[in-house]
């Protein structure tokens, strides 16, 4: 890094970048990445946190692997943790025991790892929420949104099959609802789980399967996927929220070199800090109380990690019975329905910037963010998601939601079925009103200024509020969003209106029917005037 | 100690005069800590040991007393039973040590099931009742203190798994049943009131006599109970045992919280 700063070739560090860049050329990229300018903003620290907490993962995984097996070889524990002495388990029960007390350092190591891959997932979840109620998914960027939305999957894959292999008790536990619910799949599901654990659950190669999967296979697409998503984002450069001196053609921020790079680095640490104080305080999976996986026992409270809960809480909220026995085969539609409408919601987030590019039918480059108000329906839509999601996530915990809150499982069971519902459609329709009233009251700040609570009384008698007009730096916040209008159906070139024109007219109406148009130059200067008489 | 004559330098010429030595305080308060703790532990052990002879006819008369006084209108005159309680004909003293020892009887309201509350009787009361119900029919007996010690926890811990996590969580966190029913946290209940849980099966909890948990396998599961209770996770807090739950819920508002407010301040614009 400090090869660029050191152009004279004077010094040892200006004498060895000259032998580094006279074998390596190496001064140009850096000079152009370090030129690069990030704008200062909290919520763009998202994704950084996901990636730092994906070098956390990686360090503390290595270290796993030194000393995990990942073998179901049934062995008698013989470590010293006394409630499992000389019971039979897996070795890799049995190696995650030893890590966990009698490993130096072994079971911190485990807690950074899970509690930093809690946070892995938790901060993309977050950060494709700053992107998507920012609108910074638009063009050039709907390709980054895919990546970043693989990304979340694979996290997700990461985290279930990790989960999945100390082999005790929980684990085992969420392993045999996969397999149930790839079992409830019609015609395929059989063979599908015959061949993931080599023959009846839980047989005895899962562990080591997963174990493939999660420390070879799983991290090595997170990392090309992670180098395409961080390329995009110098090819695209940093999108800006708006404000003064920011367009659409510039970027206003700081350099890399040094100012980001410094920062960036030392929030490195923060990190890493926040999740070992996390890991060196807080337990997480205390897989000594749950013990070995046994297919008997279940325990109370048995629930996936936070990422999963959502799948969890679907499989909770169908109502039970929906079976039908058709042509020989037993139609579970309450495995099929839960799996389907996930399916769904996530194919829905994974395409929304290609939907909405498509109905706005808006082709120019955007590097300014929207502010969530200034797109209502999106940001309703996102809202009615979040809700979708989290009454599902809620669901996951309804028999703990009904033993804190002393209410009965079945209320919860059943309120949660209907807010899955109604929660949606309200939180749409809240927030979209919100965004607008939102909108109506910056345009009124634009038009006539704020109430000073200064009241004056003019020589005939009649009583007036002062009214402060905005600064300009204030203004260009206000004034600076694309304002999209309904698309017109208009007949092709061959004269004819398909279908797909009519749905594309119906989904722009949808989205664009209700709106505050932004204030035009000639309505700003004629209320200056106005205000002036 | 060191810390301590530092300030009393500091503060030597206000304090000369005043009647107390500057210690005073500390060794009034470690003489008061030690009196109540030695007091406490000293009341606790004589009231676990003192033992009611359960057949003697004294106690028993008393307990028809006190049974009449407060357990007879939903339990009967007799404690036969009325539609407003069960009978209580051989359900034995283990029963009625538990319940009216864990303070669930008598029952404050009807509901899903009966709640403890603060023990409405003293021990010797209970024992009396407990003597009372047992003279009307042969049933569990409370157990003794050599039926509740020195276990096996490993047997036990497997025990627990198989028969009673399914319920009460693997780490006797307490779990839901249906229709607002639940099985209790086991932590902070006396061993001989888990023996009698088994034993009995109060409210919703199956019986687990004898042949389905033998005496010796009932004192490996409460050795299991008493060791995890004992023995703090070695990993830090616990957050209740509740596993992924709380576990998100932390990560999510701690967590999560910790970094947002740290983002917050990485891109805090100097004045």
């Amino acid at each position: 890094m400090s090869t660029v700063s050191a152009p004279a070739q004077s010094g040892v560090v200006g004498k060895f970048s000259n032998y580094l860049d006279e074998r390596t050329s190496i001064s140009g990229a850096v000079k152009e990445f370090g030129r690069k300018v990030f704008p200062d903003h909290w919520s763009f620290l998202l994704g950084e946190v996901a990636l730092y907490s994906f070098v956390i993962i990686l360090l503390s995984g290595s270290f796993l692997t030194f000393f995990f097996q990942a073998s179901m070889t049934p062995v008698l524990y013989e470590g010293s943790y006394v409630p499992l002495k000389g019971i039979e388990m897996s070795a890799a029960m049995s190696s995650t025991l030893d890590i966990s007390f009698d490993i130096r350092g072994g079971l911190l190591m485990r807690q950074v790892h899970h509690w930093a891959a809690l946070l892995f997932v938790a901060s993309i979840g977050l950060h494709m929420l700053r992107v998507f109620f920012t609108g910074a998914f638009r063009k050039p960027r709907e390709l980054n949104w895919s990546i970043g939305f693989v990304l979340f999957v694979l996290a997700m894959a990461e985290g279930f099959t990790g989960y999945s292999l100390p082999d005790d008790l929980l684990s085992g536990n969420g392993l045999r609802i996969i397999d149930g619910m790839v079992l409830g799949l019609p015609v395929i599901g059989t063979w599908i789980t015959f061949l993931l654990f080599g023959g009846e659950f839980p047989g005895a190669d899962i562990v080591g399967r997963l174990y493939s999967l999660h420390i070879l296979l799983l991290p090595a697409f997170v990392l090309i996927f992670i180098v395409l998503h961080l390329m995009f984002v110098i090819i695209h450069k940093h999108t800006q929220y708006p404000g003064p001196g920011k367009t659409e053609e510039n970027v206003v921020g700081f350099p890399i070199l040094p100012v980001y790079a410094a920062k960036a680095g030392g929030f490195f640490f923060l990190v890493f800090g926040v999740v070992a104080l996390m890991a060196a305080t807080v337990t997480i999976n205390p897989i000594w109380n749950y013990g070995p996986y046994d297919p008997s026992p279940v325990s109370a409270g048995t629930q996936p990690d936070w990422y999963i809960g959502f799948a969890d809480g679907a499989l909770r909220l169908i109502p039970p019975h929906l079976e039908t026995y058709w042509f020989g085969y037993t139609w579970s539609w309450n495995i099929i329905i839960p799996v389907l409408i996930l399916l769904v919601f996530l194919a829905a987030a994974f395409a929304y910037p290609f939907v909405e590019a498509w109905v706005t039918g808006d082709k120019r480059e955007h590097h300014l963010l929207d502010r969530p108000r200034n797109a209502p329906v999106r940001t309703a839509i996102g809202a009615a998601g979040v809700t979708f999601y989290a009454v599902l996530w809620a669901a996951a915990s309804s028999d703990l939601i009904a033993t804190h809150f002393k209410v009965t499982m079945e209320g919860v069971i059943n309120t949660l079925q209907i807010l899955l519902i109604v929660g949606p459609i309200i939180a749409f329709i809240v927030t979209k009103r919100i965004a607008l009233a939102l909108q109506k009251k910056d345009r009124e700040i634009l038009l006539h200024g704020f109430e000073t609570g200064r009241i004056v009384r003019l020589p005939g008698g009649e009583f007036t509020e002062v009214h402060q007009q905005l600064d300009a730096y204030d203004r260009w916040q206000l004034v600076s969003y694309n304002d999209n209008a309904p698309i017109m159906l208009r007949p092709n070139p061959q004269g004819k209106i398909t279908g797909g024109m009519r749905m594309r007219a119906s989904l722009s109406r949808f989205f664009f029917e209700d709106r505050i148009a932004p204030v035009t130059q000639e309505e700003y200067k004629q209320a200056l005037e106005h205000a002036h008489h | 100690m060191i810390f301590m004559r530092k300030n009393m330098s500091a503060t030597q010429a206000s304090r000369r005069n005043g009647r107390r030595g500057p210690l005073a305080s500390v060794a009034l308060i470690l003489i008061g800590l030690v009196a109540t703790g030695g007091a406490y532990a000293a009341f606790s052990s004589a009231s676990a040991t003192a033992a009611v002879d359960l057949s003697s006819p004294a106690v028993i008369n008393q307990g028809q007393k006190l049974f009449a006084a407060n357990c007879s209108t939903c339990h009967g005159q007799q404690a036969q039973g009325t539609e407003n309680g069960p009978s209580l004909i051989g359900v034995g003293s283990a029963a009625v040590d538990f319940q009216v020892g864990t303070g669930r009887m008598p029952m404050q309201m009807s509901g899903p099931q009966a709640l403890s509350k603060p023990v409405q009787f003293t021990d010797e009361q209970t024992q009396a009742l407990a003597a009372y119900v047992a003279s009307l029919a042969p049933g569990p007996a409370i157990p003794s203190q050599s039926q509740l010690e020195n276990g096996d926890v490993a047997a036990g811990g497997e025990l627990f798994r198989i028969n009673c996590a399914m319920c009460h969580n693997v780490a006797g966190a307490g779990g839901a049943l249906t229709e607002g029913k639940f099985a209790p946290q086991l932590t902070h209940v006396s061993a001989v009131h888990v023996y009698e849980a088994m034993l009995t099966g109060p409210q919703n909890m199956p019986v687990f006599n004898d042949l389905n948990l033998t005496p010796e396998e009932k004192k490996d599961i409460i050795s299991y109970l008493s060791y995890i209770e004992s023995n703090p996770s070695a990993g830090g807090l616990e957050l209740s045992n509740l596993g992924p739950v709380s576990e998100g819920l932390f990560l999510w508002v701690f967590g999560l919280g910790a970094i947002v407010a740290l983002t917050v301040w990485i891109t805090a614009k100097s004045n």
